[in-house]
């Protein structure tokens, strides 16, 4: 075991870190959810990452999104990412997208992983998501934020859970997010992510983690569907 | 009673909990009334944990929770 990984021992079973490096994963998204998504998963050691993005960094990014600086503004959040990612851990496989993911490419980008991580910023793009990962098979794991607040759940195929978390359909018209709330939402998703890749409990499945930072509250609801 | 918890930015200028006479109300859209809540402003709805409308009945011992849409990311 190579001394990268050795502060993850205890935590995890040397035979857990070392599964990991056979994974493989996929971050829809890497704005605010997705560039701590990336960190995180890079330094647990998780073998294989694929990023899917196609868009750039604009000001209004700064205050919370990871991989933004002032002198990416108007850079490609995919090869920000990219470069990143061979800064941190060489070691690991990063497949980095330059492109929206739509109807016509999300199965093809998709299938082969053995989970995928929303962090995208629309209930669009996460029906998206949820209708290939049903088709293909994968679970994922649903994050969303606005303000100081975040939802988390663990969505397996054939579950309506996305529906429920989605509701109306109707779009938030707030966008607020404080530099903080991606950070803690991504964090509860890839831990809860590194326990489904390691066949420990998933805590999340069928339920939704509630995080309140401005009340400093957490709740796991149970939902029958 | 009929408890009723609030979520995310429904707590703004509302609160967190609250406890309502149980045969005052018969349905959830009778509740969001009572706190001033636009249909529109509702995602997520529970009765009793259980996904839900707002126009299903509710009724004395009833758990409801309400979320607002929370899309971002």
């Amino acid at each position: 075991m190579k001394a990268r990984y050795e502060r993850n021992l205890n935590a995890l079973s040397k035979e857990e870190q070392e599964s990991l490096s056979g994974k493989r994963v996929c971050i829809a998204g890497c704005g605010g959810l997705g560039g701590y998504l990336l960190e995180y998963f890079l330094r647990i050691g998780i073998g294989h990452i694929t990023v899917i993005d196609g868009d750039c960094f604009e000001e209004s990014n700064l205050n919370r999104q990871l991989l933004s600086d002032e002198s990416s503004i108007g850079s490609s959040k995919i090869q920000t990412a990219k470069a990143r990612a061979a800064a941190v851990n060489s070691k690991i496989t990063v497949t980095a997208v330059d492109s929206f993911l739509t109807e016509d490419n999300s199965e093809e980008l998709l299938k082969g992983h053995d989970l995928v991580l929303d962090a995208v910023d629309s209930l669009a793009a996460r029906r998206l998501i949820g209708r290939q990962c049903a088709k293909l098979g994968i679970p994922f794991v649903y994050g969303a934020i606005q303000g100081w607040y975040a939802q988390i759940s663990l969505i397996m195929p054939g579950s309506s859970m996305l529906d429920l978390l989605c509701g109306h359909g109707t779009e938030p018209v707030e966008k607020s997010a404080l530099s903080f709330t991606p950070a803690a939402c991504a964090a509860f998703q890839a831990s809860e992510a590194v326990k489904y890749l390691c066949g420990r409990e998933d805590v999340l499945n069928g339920r939704i983690l509630y995080v309140d930072l401005l009340h400093m509250e957490t709740e796991i609801l149970c939902v029958e569907l | 009673m009929i408890e009723v918890r609030l979520f995310a930015t429904l707590r703004e200028g509302r609160g967190k909990i609250f406890f309502l006479e149980g045969d005052k109300y018969s349905c959830g859209t009778d509740i969001l009334k009572e706190f001033q809540i636009p249909e529109e402003e509702v995602s997520i709805f529970l009765i009793n944990g259980f996904h839900s409308k707002t126009q299903d009945p509710v009724k004395d011992g009833d758990v409801l929770a309400v979320f607002p849409p929370v899309g971002g990311g």
